[in-house]
């Protein structure tokens, strides 16, 4: 059984970078690419009855969107003779990379840096960060 | 004097401050014009029980007694079900049961926290100031006792919101008590009565929320402003105009982000409430048996309370049945929209806010002003300057603090009732752009008239309204809480089967 990368992508340009990357990697190993795509969602924030009401349609416009990013890349990927495949996730990022990871068993993470340099960036760290310090597989950031 | 009725009578002291003096003549020619055809309804929803003036001593608003006597037939009904089933309620609020494959939709927490937000107002701080006030610190056991009744109530009236609410191809739902009324009683052929009760619902709905949850809530935090700020005296027309830019912002131009400060800092607020009047016990912690044993002694043989230990019940079952909205059918609105499997765990879930709203947060307030003993009869001192005076007392900055929650809760309240406002709307008018935007463009028109206006007679019209809503709710669910019965041992069927079960 082949190597799994997981990928982060949502069709940024450092997403893109990362994808370059793992898919020049996963040309040479035969990895597969595991693309996904995380939907910042927390169960506690606070919406208006407005956002309850359009909360369920939304959701499937975003879905709907992400997967309009996606897919095109999978099909890009399988179309070169990469295996590909995706998912499209609703939480929080750092969180569910390690989950994804642990659930197939993957052999690295593979993420894009913004190169933000703001200072909520610092203090809060960034996906980058949190996956550095928590992931339970090796992780590449991407420049 | 119909005021000290209305709302517990928390706008008295601060509307004759703050409203009297900018009465002008073309308020008092609307008000005369008006009083003498509002005056008949509103005194008919506030009067007293026939006879409840010769057998207690004083008068019992019959709407208060239909309020509590509903929520105790649901809690016969279900079986106690409020303490029966809290710890299954916490469990789902959580989030043990929520399936991961759903992440994103709208989760039992959003549902309940927005929902609360719309009870948790003035009422938990003024409100209470003016049951102890007038029924002394025994009215604090009523109000507990009525609050744990109307977790029944909310969870009968829950369970149907969701289960009879319409779901549009789109994916947005429409839920309430005017779906339920209609659709419900239409299941066991009395469409014509359940469409009567809907649409007198709905009226009766966009009142309350032209009023008790537009014009009063303006009203009141512009009281809270003036005090504090005076440049604003006198000029509630500004207040009101930059207050309805706020809400129109939010409302008509969908900018969510003035909300979500709100609903953001409404939470924090209701915490920093809570944990100064907690800090406040604790500083007092001496006083503490002392001020219990008030509370039970005061409940059934009150010294200085007019009516006695029946005027301390009525206080405290009116401040109850008021703060919660337990039977009103509000919340069954904002409930209606959340992503569940079975209309029950919503009724679960419900049962939460009189708790929070009523056995927790109002008691803290009475608590806080028995301990320090704030309360002194016949002083005058009532409504939100008594809570005011009791925080004072140990913290003296806490003035800016109330004006601040004041102002803030009155803003999430309007915008909670906006929606169950602009949904009766809807369910009259049908839905459409335009057809909405009338609704909200009116609502945002009658902020301005709420907080520059003293149309007293109005005020007091649309916070009946409020009460009116509950006539045609609570008729609705005794017919048909056999449906919830049903759909309760059909959850419970599906629990103890596996079919539904618990994910963490």
């Amino acid at each position: 059984m082949s190597d799994v990368y997981i990928v982060g992508y949502d069709g940024t340009d450092a997403s893109k970078r990362a994808l370059d990357y793992a898919r020049a990697r996963a040309r040479r190993s035969g990895a597969n690419l595991h693309l996904l795509m995380v939907l910042e969602w927390s169960p506690y924030s606070f919406l208006t009855p407005q956002e309850l009401e359009e909360r369920h349609k939304r959701r499937s416009e975003e879905i709907a969107r992400a997967e309009a990013l996606i897919d095109p890349q999978v099909k890009a990927l399988a179309d070169e003779g990469l295996k590909a495949s995706r998912e499209v996730r609703y939480g929080h990022a750092a969180e569910l990379f390690c989950e994804v990871a642990e659930a197939k068993k993957a052999a690295q993470i593979v993420i894009g840096r913004t190169g933000s340099t703001s200072l909520a960036q610092r203090i809060l760290g960034g996906l980058a960060m949190s996956l550095v310090q928590a992931a339970p597989v090796p992780v590449t950031v991407v420049p | 004097m119909l005021k000290p009725l209305v709302w517990g009578g928390l706008g008295l002291p601060l509307m004759t401050t703050a409203a009297l003096a900018q009465e002008g003549s073309i308020d008092q020619a609307i008000s005369d014009a008006i009083a003498p055809i509002i005056n008949p309804f509103v005194g008919f929803i506030f009067s007293p029980m026939p006879g409840s003036e010769a057998l207690l001593g004083t008068g019992f608003p019959w709407i208060v007694l239909w309020l509590v006597v509903a929520a105790s037939v649901f809690t016969l009904y279900f079986g106690f079900i409020q303490f029966r089933g809290v710890r299954h309620s916490i469990q789902l609020v959580r989030g043990d049961y929520l399936d991961p494959n759903d992440a994103g939709e709208v989760t039992p927490f959003q549902a309940l926290a927005t929902a609360l937000s719309g009870t948790v107002g003035l009422g938990n701080i003024a409100g209470v100031g003016v049951a102890v006030y007038l029924g002394g610190p025994g009215a604090t056991f009523w109000m507990i006792l009525a609050g744990l009744l109307g977790m029944a109530s909310k969870f009968t009236e829950c369970i149907l919101g969701v289960r009879y609410r319409n779901e549009y191809k789109d994916g947005t739902v429409s839920g309430g008590p005017m779906y339920y009324l209609s659709k419900g009683l239409a299941e066991d052929g009395k469409a014509a009565l359940g469409k009567f009760l809907a649409v007198f619902f709905a009226i009766c709905c966009i009142g309350g929320a032209l009023g008790g949850g537009n014009m009063f809530q303006a009203n009141q935090s512009y009281s809270q402003i003036a005090s504090l700020i005076p440049f604003f005296e006198g000029k509630g027309w500004l207040f009101g105009l930059i207050m309805a830019a706020i809400v129109a912002v939010v409302i008509i131009g969908g900018i969510k982000s003035i909300a979500k400060v709100t609903e953001k800092i409404v939470p924090f607020m209701a915490v920093l409430y809570v944990g100064s009047a907690l800090l406040i016990i604790i500083l007092n912690i001496g006083a503490l048996p002392e001020a219990i044993s008030a509370i039970i002694s005061g409940a059934f043989a009150p010294a200085a309370v007019a009516g006695g230990a029946v005027g301390a019940l009525i206080q405290g079952f009116k401040r109850a049945a008021f703060s919660n909205e337990a039977g009103i059918g509000s919340a069954s609105i904002a409930h209606s929209a959340v992503q569940t499997k079975h209309p029950v765990t919503e009724g679960y879930v419900a049962l939460l806010e009189p708790f929070i709203d009523t056995v927790v947060i109002c008691t803290m307030t009475s608590l806080v002003i028995t301990i320090t003993g704030a309360w002194v009869p016949d002083s005058g001192v009532t409504g939100i300057a008594l809570t005011s005076k009791a925080f004072t007392s140990q913290f003296s900055f806490f003035g800016i603090v109330l004006a601040l929650a004041a102002v803030l809760f009155a803003f999430s309240t309007m915008i909670s009732w906006s929606y169950y406002g602009l949904k009766s709307w809807t369910y009259l008018f049908g839905e459409g752009a335009a057809k909405e935007m009338v609704f909200k463009i009116i609502f945002c028109i009658f902020v301005v008239i709420g907080s520059s206006m003293s149309l007293g007679p109005v005020i007091d019209f649309s916070d009946a309204m409020i009460f009116t809503m509950a006539i045609a709710n609570v008729i609705g669910l005794y017919m048909l809480m056999p449906k919830v019965k049903a759909l309760l041992s059909d959850y419970h069927a599906k629990l103890a089967s596996g079919e539904i079960k618990k994910i963490k």
